[in-house]
């Protein structure tokens, strides 16, 4: 259990996918002038990350690594090289699920993040999540847990950094620097606040 | 002829994917703290651009509408795996430094962008040239903020020393901060600055016009 929660602070906090690895940046950039809507962003992505990283890590350990075909009599075979594809097509695959099945059951859901689900696809948070699971070797439990608070840390962070823009609209900020050049130096700013977290382990 | 040289260079500066579309920001921060990732990113990023908008173009009429992401997903994933390969077997210590990052460039939305912008309505050969030329404007910023971390991070270009660290018994202070993840975003910030200052056309209008009689007295 300490281990879980260990787990869970260090990729919320401490490696924090948007702060730490530059993961999702495009999204994070782009959609976070508004906290209502990275809110509803960020909820959309801890539940693609919820569920993908778990699929991906099943996906791996049974089929793609080195010995894990050997329950189909191939104990040689290493497929690891088709992890990429696989991990995309999970993905893909993932979202347009989710996406169906919003719109048919949840409704409410699906319209106040129906614009932002097909985004997620080339999230590179999700992708992230899914790789650094693989480098990392997580079994399943883990990978839940790494899943969902990777997703929460990226969520707090744009949710964060929409809070702050929403406050800097108003503000007088040199020509050239205007919308995307001061949003990068918040960025790296918040960056810098978030790296006092580094250390902190349970 | 003169079409293929602007589509060449018009990327690199004029229509920047990082500075102008804010694409593909993700792993331009990660790789840059020194040189030799930087220019190892690159060139996989220019072979994967040119080769996706090159095979993208080649079957854009037989691809149906609404499968095309699928697609092109596809196709940029496989030549990812191959550029993956190649490190693996050539530079083995450099792609085990830029870890996942060489996989996340499938997620890398220059590459999608160009595919679903440009290749899907353009002939092979200039889809070709426009894939070079986004990933040279990628690669620009990429060595820009490559060269500043580490030439004011630890003294040193390639790996060979440059500026003599005090610790070595020479006289520059290294910036620790440059090191330092948060540099990459302050680098880029003013990179957009210098550049936003020469073409005056990429300034964005502002949310809020300061009211005239606001504006402050010369003191």
């Amino acid at each position: 259990m300490e281990a879980y929660i260990s787990l869970a602070v260090k990729a919320i906090f401490v490696e924090n996918m948007a702060l730490a690895f530059f993961l999702g940046m495009c999204t994070f950039l782009a959609i976070s002038k508004k906290v209502q809507t990275s809110l509803g962003l960020g909820i959309a992505v801890v539940v693609v990350l919820a569920i993908t990283t778990p699929v991906n890590n099943l996906i791996y350990n049974l089929l793609l690594r080195e010995g894990a075909l050997a329950w189909a009599g191939y104990p040689e075979v290493d497929l690891s090289f088709l992890g990429y594809i696989s991990y995309i097509g999970v993905i893909a695959a993932m979202v347009q699920i989710l996406e169906m099945f919003l719109d048919k059951y949840v409704p409410a859901l699906y319209n106040s993040l129906g614009v932002f689900l097909p985004l997620i696809t080339v999230n590179c948070a999700i992708m992230g999540a899914a790789l650094f699971m693989v480098e990392r070797d997580y079994n399943f439990g883990e990978s839940v847990v790494y899943g969902v608070s990777a997703g929460i840390g990226w969520a707090l962070a744009i949710t964060a950094l929409a809070g702050i823009r929403e406050k800097l609209k108003y503000s007088d900020v040199p020509e050239g620097l205007r919308g995307l050049g001061i949003t990068f130096i918040t960025v790296g700013l918040m960056s810098l606040g978030f790296m006092s977290f580094s250390g902190v382990s349970l | 002829m003169s079409q293929a040289k602007e589509v060449l260079s018009n990327p690199v500066f004029k229509n920047n994917p990082i500075g102008l579309q804010i694409l593909g920001v993700c792993s331009a921060l990660a790789v840059t703290s020194n040189l030799n990732t930087a220019m190892v990113m690159t060139m996989a990023v220019i072979a994967v651009t040119a080769f996706s908008n090159l095979f993208v173009s080649i079957i854009r009429n037989h691809i149906p509408g609404n499968v095309r992401i699928i697609c092109q997903m596809t196709i940029i994933a496989s030549l990812v795996i191959v550029v993956d390969q190649i490190l693996k077997a050539f530079a083995y210590d450099v792609s085990k430094q830029l870890s996942v990052f060489v996989g996340l460039i499938i997620t890398n939305c220059i590459v999608m962008g160009r595919a679903e912008a440009f290749a899907m309505k353009n002939p092979p050969g200039i889809s070709f040239m426009d894939g070079i030329g986004n990933g040279l404007g990628y690669g620009v910023v990429l060595i820009f903020v490559g060269f500043l971390r580490e030439l004011f991070g630890a003294g040193k270009l390639f790996g060979y020393e440059v500026l003599p660290l005090i610790n070595d018994g020479g006289w520059y202070m290294g910036n620790g901060l440059m090191l330092l993840p948060p540099s990459a975003f302050f680098i880029i910030g003013m990179f957009i600055w210098l550049v936003r200052t020469f073409h005056k056309d990429q300034v964005e209008a502002p949310d809020f016009e300061l009211a005239k009689n606001t504006k402050k007295e010369a003191v």
